[in-house]
């Protein structure tokens, strides 16, 4: 069963067919294919396919594609502005040695950004709520504290 | 996953007209959070899905007279709210620990309720804040206590077709606090091996409140009780709720008895919880033994009821050092 989504995904208006079962994050990486955003499980532990829908991080594996209809929705490809520089909360990750693998980082990232435009100086305390539903197996997530407090500091 | 429809209805009537038409395979979806992790791993197959979120008669949140939740309110606007964190403390304490921020800003309380997992979070303070299940069905509202509304595991009052509309709870006099407590091996994304919620209301029939001092320091239990009894700290009323003991979150009702009316006291406080873990019937269980579970609702049972009473005193107090009690 096919239907007509609307959306606005990083900025742009966008239509697609989908089918009424998909979740988002299949929208957007075998339909759009904007592989960006990453599958882990599936189930919502793991955040690894975290975006920011209308502001708030949200698990896009969990995320019935029927919802999104006149939502606004940013993953980790809408950070890098038009001229190919890295957003702030990219460039602080990488000066800080927050990645290693790297699968996990667009969700970190994207946690992150909701936290930011939320609230430009949060706490530690605030930060680490921030990334609770994003599991990392290499960092230790020390460093990926420092990068997101080293944007808040900047700010 | 197999197809389904995806319906979107904006309003209750429109809902249950819809579930009606379904021929018994529809499924009501709010968050998604249990419902979406459900057909992904091919435990349910629904011919249909009936989404709740888009119908503005389950999102309210008022106060004007005790409190009023809509069931399709989510945990992160529950947690953040600033009246329901001085006046329903132990909602806070539960909504603020449901899985990840991720989950938290779309998964709801009635999703929480109405999948009735004996560990749902958010089932023990609402069992001790009285509250009230406000239930729609196609011939108009009823409702049940939320004592009632649990059956068992995955299993509620709610007859086909039926929608949870919201939560309706008392206002509490000023005497009243309120705490729940998630224990979990780790602080973030993990269901409670045990939760256990209080709510107090205490009368002080000396003149003065001089254990509020102690409630400041990091003074051992027994000293903090030996005040309470000294300046006869008297518990006029008290519910305690215990959440995976037992097939369903159930109330301590015979601990409940045991404390109302008394003046708080160590000895009263030793037995209290005994009588909580006499209770329940918790089971061994990848989270946790049975023996284990039974061991920690004496400690938890106390420590809530404590932290509840610290609520009251200091009700300024939001933040206070994680004490060994
Ligand atoms: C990664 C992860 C971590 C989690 N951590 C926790 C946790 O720490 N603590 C915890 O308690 N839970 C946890 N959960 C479970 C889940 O998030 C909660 O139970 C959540 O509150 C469910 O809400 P929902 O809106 O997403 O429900 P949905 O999945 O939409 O619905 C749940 C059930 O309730 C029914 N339903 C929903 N709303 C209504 C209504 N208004 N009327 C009638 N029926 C209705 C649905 O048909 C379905 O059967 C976790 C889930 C995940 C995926
Ligand atoms: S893939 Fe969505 S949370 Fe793991
Ligand atoms: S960098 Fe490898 S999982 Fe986080």
């Amino acid at each position: 069963m096919k239907k007509e989504i609307n959306f606005t995904l990083n900025n742009e208006k966008v239509t697609v067919e989908a089918d009424t079962q998909w979740t988002l994050l299949y929208v957007l990486r075998e339909v759009l294919e904007m592989t960006g955003t990453k599958e882990g499980c599936g189930y919502g532990e793991c955040g690894a396919c975290t975006v920011v829908i209308d502001g708030q991080a949200v698990n896009s594996c969990l995320y019935p594609i029927m919802e999104v209809e006149g939502r606004n929705i940013i993953t980790i490809e809408g950070l890098m502005t038009k001229s190919g520089e890295l957003d702030p909360i990219q460039k602080a990750f990488v000066d800080e040695g927050a990645v290693q693998c790297g699968f996990c980082i667009p969700g970190m990232i994207m946690s992150a950004k909701a936290l930011l435009d939320a609230k430009p100086k949060p706490t530690e305390d605030e930060i680490k709520e921030s990334i609770e539903g994003n599991l990392c197996r290499c960092t230790g997530y020390v460093k990926i504290i420092d990068a997101i407090k080293s944007v808040a500091g900047g700010r | 996953m197999g197809s389904f429809e995806y319906l979107r209805p904006a309003s209750i009537s429109e809902a249950i007209a819809l579930m009606e038409g379904s021929g018994g395979r529809g499924v009501y979806i709010a968050g998604g959070t249990d419902v979406m992790v459900l057909i992904r791993q091919k435990k349910i197959f629904p011919g249909c899905l009936i989404s709740l979120r888009n119908i503005g008669d389950l999102a309210y949140l008022n106060t004007a007279s005790g409190l009023a939740i809509g069931s399709a309110v989510t945990h992160n606007a529950i947690a953040k709210n600033e009246f329901i964190q001085k006046k329903y403390t132990a909602l806070t304490d539960a909504t603020n620990k449901v899985g990840s921020l991720q989950i938290r800003n779309v998964a709801t309380m009635g999703g929480n309720i109405c999948n009735a997992a004996p560990s749902a979070d958010t089932a023990c303070p609402l069992l001790v804040l009285d509250a009230q299940a406000v239930i729609a069905g196609k011939d108009g509202d009823r409702k049940v206590p939320i004592d009632d509304f649990f059956l068992g595991p995955n299993k509620v009052a709610l007859k086909p077709g039926e929608i949870l509309k919201g939560f309706a709870m008392p206002a509490f006099n000023g005497r009243t606090g309120s705490a729940y407590i998630k224990h979990t091996r780790r602080q973030a994304m993990d269901l409670p091996m045990l939760g256990v919620a209080a709510r107090i209301t205490i009368r002080i029939d000396g003149d003065e409140i001089g254990c509020k001092d102690a409630l400041c320091t990091i003074d051992n239990i027994s000293n903090i009780l030996r005040r309470f009894e000294d300046e006869k700290l008297v518990c006029e009323d008290i519910r305690i709720a215990m959440g995976v003991v037992a097939p369903r979150p159930m109330r301590a009702k015979k601990a409940e008895e045991a404390l109302k009316g008394k003046v708080i006291s160590e000895a009263l406080f030793e037995e209290i919880g005994e009588i909580a873990a006499s209770e329940c019937q918790p089971r061994d269980s990848i989270r946790g033994e049975a023996w284990y579970r039974r061991d920690m609702v004496k400690v938890l049972t106390r420590r809530a009821i404590l932290r509840a009473v610290d609520r009251v005193i200091r009700p300024d107090d939001m933040i206070w050092p994680e004490r060994l009690w």
